[in-house]
């Protein structure tokens, strides 16, 4: 894995997240100043009309209430609350109804427990758990509008960096945009409970640059690499169930319900970011997920060390 | 005279055994008995949900440590959050309510003793079903045990294909039964209130801790039962093949989140007017001053119950509703806080030109004004939806909602336990223990919550067992549990202090704070009947008109 | 602090209450919470069913199924008026109408249950509509079987008032209670009005 950057929510590269932070500072700025006034005033309170001994058994003045000073701190909050309303409004508005462009990347995600499906209509590709996306110019805008699905309980997509959070709910269609404005890599997590391994849902996406982006969804249209060097291995896992689960374009392996592993290699972790895609973990995972990720919806297939090596390597082919 | 004898004598009286007391305690219909079990029951659960939450912090001390399971960590989490709600809370504010509403009214007791002891034994057993899940919860499948679908249960979480085992099932039932007894002792408040005051006690002359616990039970009335409703609902699903929530058969997840969350924000209000209400007779007592602005603070109160009614859906800003909807939700929600920040003002307009004294109630209402004065603004922020996408579900909406809980809340109930523990034992609490108990929860407090909106703002979700190292998230989590065990260790010196004090703290007489509502005008602890005749009152402190002939209140309201 | 000086409050005997001090009967009042938290749950159910009208992926939609229960649902409103009446006439101590009038209420509730029964027979057995056919079974059933367990409850309340009142031991003294009773069974009656209108009216 790259080393993993802070993921500040005062770090943004896209337009929305940016759109965010503008709104936030003025939101700190207004809630900072009612806090310095309020508090100033409840400390001085505090010093200034402490009982001291000479006064015991002498009451203060007792006074009842003042019209004027409550109508005072009653319209002034409401002129505070109509400013923030009036600023808040735009930016929903700004975020939320903005036009796709034609130029758009449509990118469908589907959550489930606990991993990540991507679909890009338009490229015809299925991938999992790491999303490639290309950067945007801001002269030459290509963002990147995504259509949220669940395929079982509720899940959010949330990349701090990026934009806001937004929710996958099953028997929803959600949506939402991002426009990176610099190629990287940037971290999230799915921030909706969605089960026992929810904390491991791990979010990686890559924003390549236009060439990398088409370098990468020309290698993820082609079907599964040759495997005749692996036969062996592939025979494990066509008998072994798998195909049940997964798919690798081009064999008999059509499964839906787990990871599209045609490409597998071509992501640097494994189990939705649970572990990094070495060898040892493959065979770590195969032997039996909850090791690594304990109460995910893999089954530990029981598998003998021969099968385990054989199908380590065909994995491994899975360019 | 034989009881001449007795009351001489003090060896030749027949003390109680215990079978006795037992008996007289589980059969009792007196609203103070009952009061007092329900804030004891509340303690104990608060003991047991604190454990919880220690075991989460431990947990989460470190990246990828591995103190507990994910099954267990995810058990952690929604047993901590519903047993605090529902059953540290409610208890304990109804507690409270009990026990002080009729002393200040001037009633004898509460309008339905039998209901009243009725509803505490349904919620008292509502407890033990919840904790019995971690015996019983396998159920069908040998899966499960104690509920780990949030305190939240969203759907379709909690369906039969997600939530195997009877798990889900022992959290429906508990809340739901828990809940009736809360709508059955809200319904004995309000006639009690409204039908039960003492002469010359008009709504306007009454005590604003009696105006609060009327707006809370009416908020109770409408806000607790839709989720009543939709928990009947749930097992409807789960047991009847109903579909509400089943979204393959196109039902509808955000409609339980919905309803949960008509329940959900109305609740909170529900909880923090309480505590309003004992800083409106704290706050004045240790000022030497009446409350500033009683007809705001009432009006104000009534304004936040019926606008939250309106906020709900600021919980679910980030599932995808329209623009439109979002904008209106912000609205309502920013609106809010006008009568809430109000009511922050005229305490502080009622400590401004007086003789505060410190003393441990008042310090812990003083930490209160700040601590709920920064829980409202990090509201604010939130109520900006925009920044509530990055903010919701992340640990700074956590340190919110603790900030207002625990900083809020815990603090107010604090203050009240220190100023009532007198009339209800005869006792002071030590005040040394008092203080030694409210700097260590303040440090410890601080300690945890301050962090914790920073690992929010650096990405951190709320509800996971483990986390990435590298995040900038390590010693955010390290420095908060620290606080978590300090915040334990004050605990334990409240609790030490309610026990020794009980025995060995001063006497406290009728009156040891100097104060002016109807419950200082009995003996402590109060005779079984309250008031020897019933009182007629004049004005809203009948005891300052009392001490002060010369110039009594009646003469300026 | 000083010391708290001698109070003396200044008491009206217990047995003597000021006349102008009146408050409301808390009988009445407990019962107006009760009835308006159970407005609440209803009001819940009600949001479902209009919010699943038209949404079920499958089976049978209401206007294939459901037929207007005209006749039973007047039955269940005269049912209020026999009650009302029933209880004007227990304040003026007149009890064997009170009884004549408290048991037509009986039997006319009664008949409206019977007339539900006869409905979800015909729905579950003509129809093969149950509550977990699809979500207007789903919300159908919840709803209108919710309020029947309340009209349930209504008439085992009233015939214990009637078993009470043949014993003789319901009169005069007995009439703000039993006037407390029949709120609920106002309420009830409400609920259906609502019930009736959302069903059979609005969702077909």
């Amino acid at each position: 894995m790259t080393t993993p950057a802070l993921t500040s929510i005062f770090a943004p590269a896209s337009t929305p997240a940016k759109s965010i932070v503008d709104l936030s500072f003025f939101v700190l700025t207004i809630t900072g100043i009612i806090f310095v006034v309020v508090a100033a005033l409840l400390v001085y309170a505090v010093v200034k009309f402490r009982g001291r001994a000479a006064d015991a058994g002498k009451e203060p003045p007792q006074v009842y209430g003042s019209t004027q000073i409550e109508v005072a701190w009653t319209v002034v909050p409401i002129l505070v609350v109509v400013i923030l309303v009036a600023a808040t409004a735009r930016v929903i508005h700004a975020i939320q109804d903005a036009p796709q462009p034609p130029s758009a990347l449509e990118v469908t995600v589907i959550g489930h427990q606990f991993w990540w499906e991507y679909r890009y209509p338009q490229l015809g590709i299925v991938t999992a758990n790491e999303l490639h996306i290309p950067v945007s110019d801001p002269t030459r805008p290509r963002p990147t509008f995504l259509t949220l699905l669940s395929a079982d309980t509720d899940h959010s997509f949330w990349i701090p960096q990026l934009s806001g959070k937004t929710d996958l709910i099953p028997n929803r269609i959600n949506r939402m945009w991002i426009d990176p404005q610099r190629t990287g890599l940037f971290l999230g997590q799915c921030a909706q409970y969605c089960g026992t391994q929810h904390a491991k849902m791990l979010l990686r996406v890559s924003v390549d640059s236009a060439e990398d982006f088409d370098a990468w969804s020309t290698s993820q249209q082609q079907a599964a690499a040759d495997s005749s060097t692996v036969v062996d291995g592939r025979r494990a896992f066509e008998t072994a169930a798998c195909i049940n689960c997964h798919t690798i374009r081009g064999t008999v392996a059509n499964g839906r319900f787990g990871p599209d592993l045609t490409h597998l290699m071509s992501r640097a972790t494994i189990a939705s970011g649970a572990a990094e895609n070495t060898a040892e973990n493959l065979r770590s995972w195969l032997q039996d997920p909850d090791a690594i990720k304990p109460g995910s919806l893999m089954p530990a297939m029981k598998l003998s060390d021969a099968e385990l090596d054989a199908l380590v390597r065909y994995m491994q082919s899975l360019r | 005279m034989a009881s001449d004898a007795m009351a001489i004598h003090g060896a030749q009286i027949d003390r109680p055994t215990w079978g006795e007391t037992l008996h007289v305690w589980v059969t009792t219909v007196d609203h103070k008995r009952i009061g007092l079990l329900y804030i004891l029951y509340a303690l104990l659960f608060l003991v047991i949900a604190g454990i919880e939450a220690l075991v989460m912090r431990i947990q989460l001390l470190s990246a990828h440590n591995d103190f507990v399971s994910p099954q267990v960590f995810n058990q952690m989490f929604t047993m901590h959050g519903t047993t605090m709600i529902f059953f540290v809370a409610m208890p304990i504010l109804f507690g409270f309510g009990n026990y002080l509403v009729p002393l200040m009214i001037g009633a004898r007791d509460m309008a339905f003793p039998r209901l009243n002891a009725f509803s505490f034994w349904l919620s008292a057993v509502s407890g033990f079903v919840l904790y019995f899940s971690f015996l019983g919860g396998s159920g069908l499948y040998g899966a499960g045990s104690a509920p780990d679908v949030g305190w939240w249960a969203y759907a379709p979480l909690t369906a039969r294909a997600f939530s195997p085992g009877s798990s889900s099932d022992y959290w429906t039932i508990a809340v739901l039964v828990s809940g009736l007894g809360s709508v059955a002792t809200a319904v004995n408040l309000i006639a009690t209130i409204l039908c039960m005051r003492c002469p010359g006690m008009t709504l306007g002359r009454m005590p604003l801790l009696t105006w609060l616990y009327l707006t809370m039970s009416l908020m109770v009335l409408i806000g607790l039962t839709p989720l009543s409703a939709a928990q009947l609902m749930l097992l409807a699903d789960r047991y009847l093949g109903a579909h509400f929530f089943d979204t393959q058969a196109g039902g509808s997840a955000t409609l339980w989140m919905h309803f949960f969350w008509i329940f959900g924000h109305p609740e909170v209000y529900i909880l923090i007017i309480p505590c309003f209400a004992f800083m409106s007779e704290i706050i004045p007592v240790f000022s030497r001053k009446p409350i500033f602005g009683y007809p705001v603070m009432v009006g104000a109160t009534v304004c936040i119950a019926f606008v939250s009614m309106s906020v709900w859906a600021h919980h679910m800003f980030t599932i995808g509703m329209n623009s439109y909807a979002n904008t209106f939700f912000m609205i309502t929600t920013m609106a809010v806080g006008v009568p809430t920040g109000i009511k922050i003002f005229n305490w502080l307009g009622t400590m401004w030109g007086g003789r505060i004294q410190f003393k441990t109630p008042m310090l812990f209402a003083i930490a209160f004004l700040f601590q709920f004065l920064i829980a409202g603004l990090t509201g604010i922020m939130m109520a900006a939806a925009p920044f509530d996408w990055q903010l919701s579900l992340s640990y700074f909406v956590v340190a919110h909602f603790h900030y207002v809980i625990v900083g809020g809340i815990l603090f107010a109930l604090f203050a009240a336990f220190y100023y009532w523990y007198p009339k209800v034992t005869g006792r002071m609490l030590s005040e040394r223990l008092g203080q030694l108990h409210f700097w260590l929860f303040v440090l410890g407090f601080h300690i945890t919550f301050d962090p914790m909106h920073f690992a929010g703002l650096l990405g951190m979700p709320r509800r996971i067992y483990t986390y990435e190292p590298g995040r900038g998230w390590d010693a955010i989590n390290l420095i908060v549990s620290i606080g978590a065990l300090i915040q334990a260790v004050a605990i334990l010196v409240f609790v030490v202090n309610l026990i020794l004090s009980y025995w060995k703290g001063a006497r406290a007489g009728k009156d040891p704070w100097d104060a002016w509502t109807l419950e200082w005008s009995v003996s402590s602890p109060p005779p079984a009947y309250n008031f020897a005749s019933i009182p007629t009152v004049a004005s809203r402190r009948p005891l300052w008109d009392e001490k002060h002939p010369d110039d009594p209140d009646s003469r300026y309201e | 602090m000083t010391a708290a000086p001698a109070l003396s409050i200044p008491v009206t005997p217990a047995s003597d209450p000021s006349p102008a001090w009146r408050l409301p009967d808390r009988g009445k009042v407990g019962m107006m919470c009760f009835i308006i938290a159970e407005s609440a749950i209803f009001t819940i159910f009600v949001v479902a069913y209009l919010f699943y009208l038209g949404k079920s992926l499958t089976g049978p939609t209401p206007r294939d199924v459901l037929e207007t229960p005209i006749f039973y649902t007047v039955c269940l409103l005269s049912s209020s008026v026999t009650i009302h009446l029933a209880v004007k006439r227990l304040t003026r101590d007149g009890s064997l109408s009170f009884l004549l009038l408290w048991l037509l209420t009986i039997v006319l509730g009664g008949l409206f249950m019977y007339g539900t029964a006869q409905e979800w027979r015909r729905l579950i057995y003509e129809h093969g509509l149950t509550i977990s056919t699809n979500l207007f079974g789903t919300t159908y059933y919840s709803l209108v079987g919710l309020h029947a367990f309340h009209v349930t409850v209504g008439l085992v309340m009233l015939t214990v008032v009637l078993l009470l009142g043949l014993a003789g031991r319901i009169r005069v003294a007995q009439s703000a209670r039993v006037d407390v009773l029949s709120m609920y069974w106002h309420f009830v009656d409400v609920v259906w009005v609502v019930v009736f209108t959302v069903v059979y009216v609005i969702g077909r």
